[in-house]
């Protein structure tokens, strides 16, 4: 593993107990630093099961997960690496523990043993970073969906760490705080090159990540760039997932006959494409 | 409506009582209520209601609020006036009539122990008032961390109180929710006797206890991929810092005791 690896799962496989079927089986996944890597699948399909293997919140059953070169399997590394890989989850009410936004930002730190007189400006500058300063001093109860879930983001980014797992942490939100939450995230992916893992059924989330890792049935069924990704829009709704909505048009243009690019993710991309192949003629 | 609820007592102003460290604050209350054990004479008693007045004028609390602490403890005032009233034993009888028999003593005794009620109301009454929950869990875990030798869970029941506190607001806002859903299926709260409310008090609590244990795994799941692991080489963010004027409210409750004491020893 060299230094730019930040996440390497090795044939991993985990089991529940008392369950028949592992919800995940013989996954490996490299994950880069820097990268902003979206899991996509339906519910059920394990990746909320892989987001908790890469916390060491679950132990692989089988096969190994090594998080910025700590194994989970290991007690000792257990802390080591939830600093490092921080993770947000769906429900925005249920991961907030301080009564006042600034003291749940600094939960963590306080769960490091980071002296008071260093914490205040980490929890400060987290707060800055996800647009929240303004909130402060406010009770985690008059915020937003959107807003509770930057101030769990603000409560991971303090601890400084490398990785920022979030799993399925804009399901819960209504379309304004997704985007709220996803444009947070991808500038911090961006300024801070922090490595981004991103769990999420919402495909046109997952046309922003820079890869696609599409989990079925525990097992990763296809890998890569979105542009890669979505073109097999019969495979993908063969695995109940949906594709972007452009590049399903362009599939069925294709189908008609049309030469159309086949990796056609946003309405700009299918503008272009459309004047390409039908320019408009200069009136005569 | 349920976004604007108080939590407890708390009356949120600024004051150099409120402003007092929680801790200090705790401990003067406990004098507080020691120096109304002391007092056994009317002056004394005059002494101590002078206190509680000056302390919530310098508290900015309306006194009608402190009168309404008082509420509750009707009944057992009541009772405690009227037992001791008839039942103490003394000599100089001021009234007698049929098997009732009211003596200086029994008076004195009754009006004494009804005050001694009143003002340890008033002087606790005072500390909640002005002092956050959330404040009041911290000063209770510094102040019972020495007992954590003994395994006292001192950090736990403080987390434990911050994390209801935290909870209040989201469980309320989610009985409201699950009564509106409830209610728009037919669900009756309001009428019938007191079994068959309490009876339809079910299909509202059991799905407020089924959230709140998932809340509580979600929470317990957040908690540990935050490194929470225990009280065990945990800093804290909100550091309580003794100032000078932590030092005059002791110096005061020191002369209040003093002056009690004195006066027990010169007037009796």
């Amino acid at each position: 593993m060299d230094q730019q690896t930040r996440i390497q799962a090795d044939q991993v496989s985990y089991t529940y107990e008392e369950a028949a079927a592992p919800a995940l089986s013989k996954a490996s996944v490299t994950i880069r630093e820097g990268e902003f890597v979206a899991v996509l699948g339906h519910n059920g399909s394990g990746k909320s099961t892989l987001a908790k293997l890469l916390n060491a919140l679950y132990v692989p059953t089988e096969g190994k997960i090594l998080v910025c070169g700590f194994d989970t399997a290991q007690d000792s590394h257990v802390w080591e690496i939830r600093r490092r890989a921080g993770m947000i989850f769906q429900n925005p009410d249920n991961q907030i523990v301080a009564t006042i936004v600034k003291e749940d930002v600094a939960f963590g730190l306080e769960n490091l043993g980071v002296p008071t007189e260093e914490m205040i400006p980490r929890v400060e500058s987290a707060l800055a970073a996800v647009h929240m300063s303004r909130f402060a001093d406010s009770a985690p109860h008059m915020l937003s969906g959107g807003q509770k879930q930057r101030v769990a983001v603000a409560g991971i980014l303090a601890m400084e760490p490398s990785v920022l797992i979030a799993d399925e942490a804009t399901a819960m939100l209504d379309p304004s705080g997704r985007r709220e939450v996803l444009d947070t995230v991808r500038a911090l992916n961006r300024q801070k090159g922090i490595t981004v893992v991103w769990i999420t059924h919402f495909m046109e989330e997952a046309a922003e990540a820079d890869r696609i890792l599409v989990i079925s049935d525990g097992q990763i069924v296809s890998e890569g760039t979105p542009r890669e990704v979505f073109p097999h829009v019969d495979r993908m709704r063969e695995l109940h997932l949906d594709v972007p909505r452009m590049t399903a048009l362009a599939a069925d243009l294709r189908r008609e006959g049309m030469p159309i690019r086949e990796d056609v993710l946003t309405v700009e991309e299918m503008v272009k494409e459309v004047e390409r192949l039908c320019p408009l003629k200069s009136a005569t | 409506m349920l976004n604007n609820i108080t939590m407890g007592q708390y009356y949120p102003v600024d004051s150099p009582v409120h402003r007092l460290d929680p801790r200090v604050k705790l401990i003067l209350t406990i004098a507080f209520i020691v120096a109304v054990f002391l007092v056994h004479t009317i002056w004394g008693y005059l002494l101590i209601a002078g206190f509680v007045y000056a302390v919530s004028r310098l508290a900015r609390l309306p006194l009608k609020m402190l009168i309404r602490g008082l509420r509750p403890l009707r009944m057992i005032l009541l009772l405690t006036f009227l037992l001791n009233l008839f039942f103490t034993a003394g000599d100089t009888v001021l009234l007698s009539f049929w098997v009732i028999r009211i003596t200086r003593e029994a008076l004195r005794q009754a009006v004494f122990y009804s005050l001694r009620l009143v003002f340890l109301v008033l002087g606790t009454s005072i500390l909640t008032l002005t002092t956050s929950p959330v404040a009041l869990s911290d000063a209770l875990e510094i102040l019972l961390s020495p007992l954590k030798k003994i395994h006292f869970p001192a950090h736990e029941l403080a987390m434990m109180m911050t994390i209801a506190l935290r909870f209040i607001p989201t469980l309320l806002d989610e009985t409201d929710k699950i009564m509106k859903a409830q209610m728009a299926r037919g669900a009756d709260f309001e009428s019938g006797n007191l079994i068959s409310r309490a009876k339809s008090m079910i299909p509202l609590l059991v799905p407020l206890f089924v959230s709140a244990f998932r809340r509580a795994g979600d929470l317990a799941m957040a908690m540990e991929s935050r490194c929470y692991h225990g009280g065990e080489g945990r800093t804290r963010f909100r550091v309580l810092k003794l100032t000078r004027q932590d030092a005059l409210a002791c110096g005061c409750m020191a002369l209040l005791i003093g002056l009690i004491v004195l006066e027990g020893i010169l007037l009796r």
